[in-house]
């Protein structure tokens, strides 16, 4: 068996202090394979962000461990070169489209800035991995001249994809990355992703609320509620054969044919606190 | 089915028409007019020699408060000086103490904004607890006794505002780039390893940059009736140069002697500059915010 | 005419920098009493405008051509006192974000009681009393303290509740509501249709429901309509949507989500994005995006046809039906099926003759 890309070990997250204090991921432990999916299920308040963002260095965890490599991760990068390093490493998407880019920058200048910061290029070098880049993701030069505001959602967040892959990090981690999207962009979005898994041999960490999009997506999946972990395994016995009730519950809570709202939360305890 | 089917309806249509008039991004007709009187203002103080038909500071006893004639356009002070020529000269002293007044305050105030921002936690209380303190005095107070401390004169004035300005552009700024600082898009560039300094100059500035420009137009206004008002007391710019504030201050004597001119001429020209800045500060203000 | 909400052939402008730009094209639809209509569709279908044209909130400067007739009367000649009468008794909206339709400074007591205070002139007590009966009803426990609470201490569901508490308060007959579980967690918005529906049904209201998921349409809604570019691409029985779309649109939206209980290699996307009214190309609007789209789909605009049970934008529809959905496990392309014995036979919407089911 390979080794891990990346371990979480017991990773715990609190803010605020004495009474104020809360938990927002508790105990959370997980290992992703090199060229692996996994899906991170929770509703809001669940911790699956919070995690994530511990995992990029946004956050400094409370306790427990995370390694990349074997090499300890756990405390956030000091300066910006490390954080360039480390950025070479794991990258995110983020799910709104809109304020994930700088409104002010053409794509194709969002693009040139993280290349120039991984290596140091000249300016035709810098040209053709920006034109690499936006092949990859499916922009056009009309799309790189552009700002932004004339792009439709599916075309900012390949941007967003284009630039998470520039420094070509191991780790991908999709923030709720297509939540936000129309179904029929969102579709076009997943197929990037495997496309782009495929192709470039990235691992995923597929944080989504979506039980359909995270089958699509991901090999194992990780059930999160109110930042602890209630169930974890292959994608497929985890969403088809639920051991957990809470998880059966996200499942039922899907709507499909023949879904009655009344009678599942009357089979579940209703939920009025 | 019914008649109804085909009727046109309009809501509001009156209201319409007005709205389309001016766009979401433009400055509208107000802001073009404050812009037009600001330019005849900064010629006029531009080009103050070519335009003055006398010296300022040609003095004519015999002359004194002269009516207007074919020598003397708008008429001449109580030491017969051409007070057209003095109008001319007195724009360059009265725009040049608030433009550097804006210029510190605004360069200050951003940079500490930013810096509180970017780095946060203490730095960032530490800057907002000075930057209330300092906004807490009033910016002619501390004018007043800065010129008590220095002597009077337009330098010691510009200094003191300046600091004293640096509060009001520093806590606007403060608010607009802790938004943006928020936002994915800048942590997107943290993760990626692109280092502060560029982030918060490269990105974080542009997007709150026409916010800047705004206010810092809102505050020439503002400078511009403190100095004058300094000047009206007597410390700010001092005589013989010419300056509108100390025009009016002089001024004040030949309103006692039914001579007006020289006060009414200096307060008006004040009052038009200061509300065409105000006028285009606003138009600014708007448009940024219906851009962001 | 029995239908409580009639819409017909209304087209909407709306002045967007200086110029009207279409928004809604010919929407044309009825809802009976106490059945609920959904309106499904993706980001510029119209499917927010054409709720709040029923309850006639354009902004001003709009171009409205085409009829609302609620229970009758026109809507747009309602007058100041009708209009008022109309929106706070006959009709009630319920929105997406709850939380910016409340103040933040306001309890949920004052929200709750505010219009039965000013529309019904009630007591201050029998107005609380009223509120928490209506609390009660919508599945709160411990309304009394809820009463007293603001609306940052209610979590997303909750706050939708009391929307729905507010909505049901006058009794209308019509509740609009826009996208109301899209910003709720999945449990929470199987907890609040529950709830929707079962008022829904105790006071025997109708619903136009609007939401961009098929899925969630299909399982509350009698009929869902699907909108693209501001028009309506098909009407149909929602329990049919899935298994016999009547819309190549409606077919490649159902098709292009994933599914929960199984995963593909290639999700079948659809080409391009989705367009607005305004920017829509003559004839059909879909065409641009369509794996079905022939020449003629591009020669003015396709009127809509009455076929078998619902109605349909698409020309080709005869032609199509049955081979939009592969029948059983994914396939790459659509499998040829054996066509139906009879071929459906396609009458313009005003026709009169309707087809059976050719299939089932």
């Amino acid at each position: 068996m390979t080794e891990p890309l990346l371990v979480v070990e017991h990773l715990t997250k609190t803010f605020g202090h004495g009474r104020a204090q809360a938990t927002a991921v508790a105990d959370v432990s997980f290992a992703l394979a090199p060229g692996g999916s996994l899906g991170i299920v929770g509703e809001s308040g669940s911790g699956k962000t919070t995690t994530a963002r511990m995992i990029i260095g946004l956050e400094r965890p409370s306790g427990g461990r995370i390694t990349f490599r074997g090499e300890d991760r756990t405390a956030p990068a000091r300066s910006a070169r490390s954080r360039r390093q480390r950025g070479r490493d794991i990258q995110i998407v983020f799910q709104d489209p809109y304020t994930s880019l700088d409104r002010r920058q053409r794509v194709g200048d969002c693009l040139a800035e993280v290349v120039g910061v991984h290596a140091r290029p000249g300016r035709e070098e810098t040209r053709t991995r920006v034109r690499e880049l936006a092949e990859l993701v499916g922009l056009d030069d009309r799309q790189l001249a552009a700002l932004p505001r004339s792009l439709s959602g599916g075309q900012r967040q390949r941007v967003a994809i284009a630039r998470a892959l520039a420094a070509d990090p191991d780790i991908l981690i999709l923030d709720e990355a297509v939540s936000a999207l129309d179904v029929s962009i969102q579709a076009q979005i997943l197929n990037l992703l495997s496309d782009i898994r495929r192709k470039r041999g990235v691992s995923y960490l597929f944080i989504s609320h979506d039980l359909a999009v995270i089958r699509q997506v991901t090999d194992d999946t990780i059930v999160m509620r109110h930042g602890a972990v209630v169930e974890q395994g292959p994608t497929a016995d985890v969403l088809d054969h639920p051991q957990d009730p809470y998880t059966r519950l996200l499942r039922d809570s899907v709507p499909r044919g023949g879904w009655d709202p009344e009678t599942l939360t009357a089979a579940h305890s209703p939920g009025a606190e | 089915m019914s008649t109804t089917a085909t009727a046109v309806r309009r809501t509001g249509a009156r209201k319409a028409g007005r709205r389309a008039t001016r766009g979401t991004s433009g400055i509208g007709t107000t802001g073009w007019v404050a812009i037009v009187l600001l330019g005849l203002v900064v010629c006029g103080a531009l080009l103050a020699p070519l335009l003055s038909p006398q010296g300022p500071n040609a003095v004519d006893l015999s002359g004194a408060y002269q009516g207007s004639s074919g020598a003397h356009l708008l008429g001449t002070d109580a030491s017969g000086r051409d007070l057209l020529s003095r109008l001319f000269h007195g724009s360059r002293t009265a725009l040049i103490g608030p433009f550097l007044v804006v210029a510190v305050s605004t360069l200050l105030g951003t940079v500490l904004a930013l810096a509180a921002v970017w780095f946060g936690g203490w730095f960032d209380q530490l800057v907002v607890r000075v930057v209330d303190a300092v906004f807490a005095f009033p910016g002619l107070l501390l004018a007043i006794l800065a010129t008590a401390l220095f002597g009077s004169g337009l330098p010691a004035a510009v200094v003191a505002l300046s600091v004293a300005y640096v509060p009001y552009i520093a806590r606007i700024v403060r608010s607009a780039a802790l938004r943006e600082r928020n936002l994915p898009y800048i942590a997107a560039l943290q993760v990626q390893g692109v280092h502060g300094l560029r982030i918060a100059l490269g990105h974080i500035l542009p997007n709150v940059g026409g916010l800047i420009v705004a206010n810092a137009t809102l505050a020439f206004g503002f400078a511009l009736m403190d100095l004058a008002g300094l000047s009206f007391i007597g410390l700010g710019v001092q005589p013989p140069t010419s300056d509108w504030g100390a025009m009016v201050g002089t001024g004040m004597a030949g309103v006692l002697q039914q001579h007006p001119q020289e006060a009414l001429f200096a307060s008006a020209l004040i009052v038009i500059t200061v509300g065409a800045v105000n006028m285009l500060g606003d138009r600014l203000t708007e448009r940024w915010e219906a851009r962001s | 005419m029995n239908a409580l909400l009639q819409v017909e052939d209304l087209t909407v402008k709306l002045p967007v920098a200086g110029e009207l730009r279409t928004v809604l094209r010919d929407v044309s639809f009825s809802l009976d009493r106490g059945s609920t209509l959904g309106l499904v569709g993706e980001s510029g279908s119209g499917k927010s405008m054409t709720v709040r044209t029923v309850a006639r909130l354009l902004p001003d400067g709009a171009d409205v051509r085409g009829g609302v007739r609620f229970d009758g009367a026109d809507v747009f000649d309602l007058r100041a006192d009708a209009l008022r009468s109309y929106r706070a008794k006959d009709v009630a909206m319920i929105f997406q974000d709850a939380r910016a339709y409340t103040n933040p400074v306001r309890t949920i007591g004052d929200f709750l009681t505010e219009a039965m205070r000013v529309n019904d002139r009630m007591p201050k007590a029998a107005a609380r009393k009223r509120a928490q009966e209506l609390l009660a009803e919508v599945g709160i426990g411990d309304p009394e303290r809820r009463l007293r609470q603001y609306p940052h201490e209610l979590s997303g569901g909750l706050l939708q509740r009391v929307m729905i508490a507010a909505a049901v308060a006058a009794r209308p007959r019509l509740i609009l509501a826009d996208e109301p579980t899209t910003a709720l967690d999945v449990t929470t918005q199987a907890e609040v249709m529950a709830i929707l529906r079962r008022m829904q049904r105790e006071y025997g209201m109708a619903m136009l429901f609007i939401t961009h998921d098929l899925e969630l349409a299909g399982a509350v809604c009698d009929e869902t309509i699907v909108l693209y570019a501001g028009q309506v691409m098909e009407r149909q029985a929602s329990v049919r949507l899935h298994e016999d779309p009547l819309h190549p649109y409606t077919a490649a939206l159902v098709r292009a989500r994933p599914e929960i209980d199984r995963r593909v290699d290639r999700l079948p996307a659809i080409s391009g994005h989705p367009t607005t009214a305004y920017e829509a190309p003559d004839g059909c609007a879909f065409a641009p995006r369509c794996s079905f789209a022939q020449d003629d789909c591009l020669a003015g605009v396709p009127p809509l046809l009455r076929i078998g049970p619902g109605q349909t934008r698409c020309v080709q529809m005869p032609d199509l039906r049955g081979q939009l959905m592969p029948q059983s496990q994914p396939q790459p392309q659509p499998q040829p099926q054996s066509q139906p014995q009879s071929q459906p036979q396609s009458q313009p919407y005003v026709g009169s003759a309707t087809n059976e089911e050719a299939q089932r």
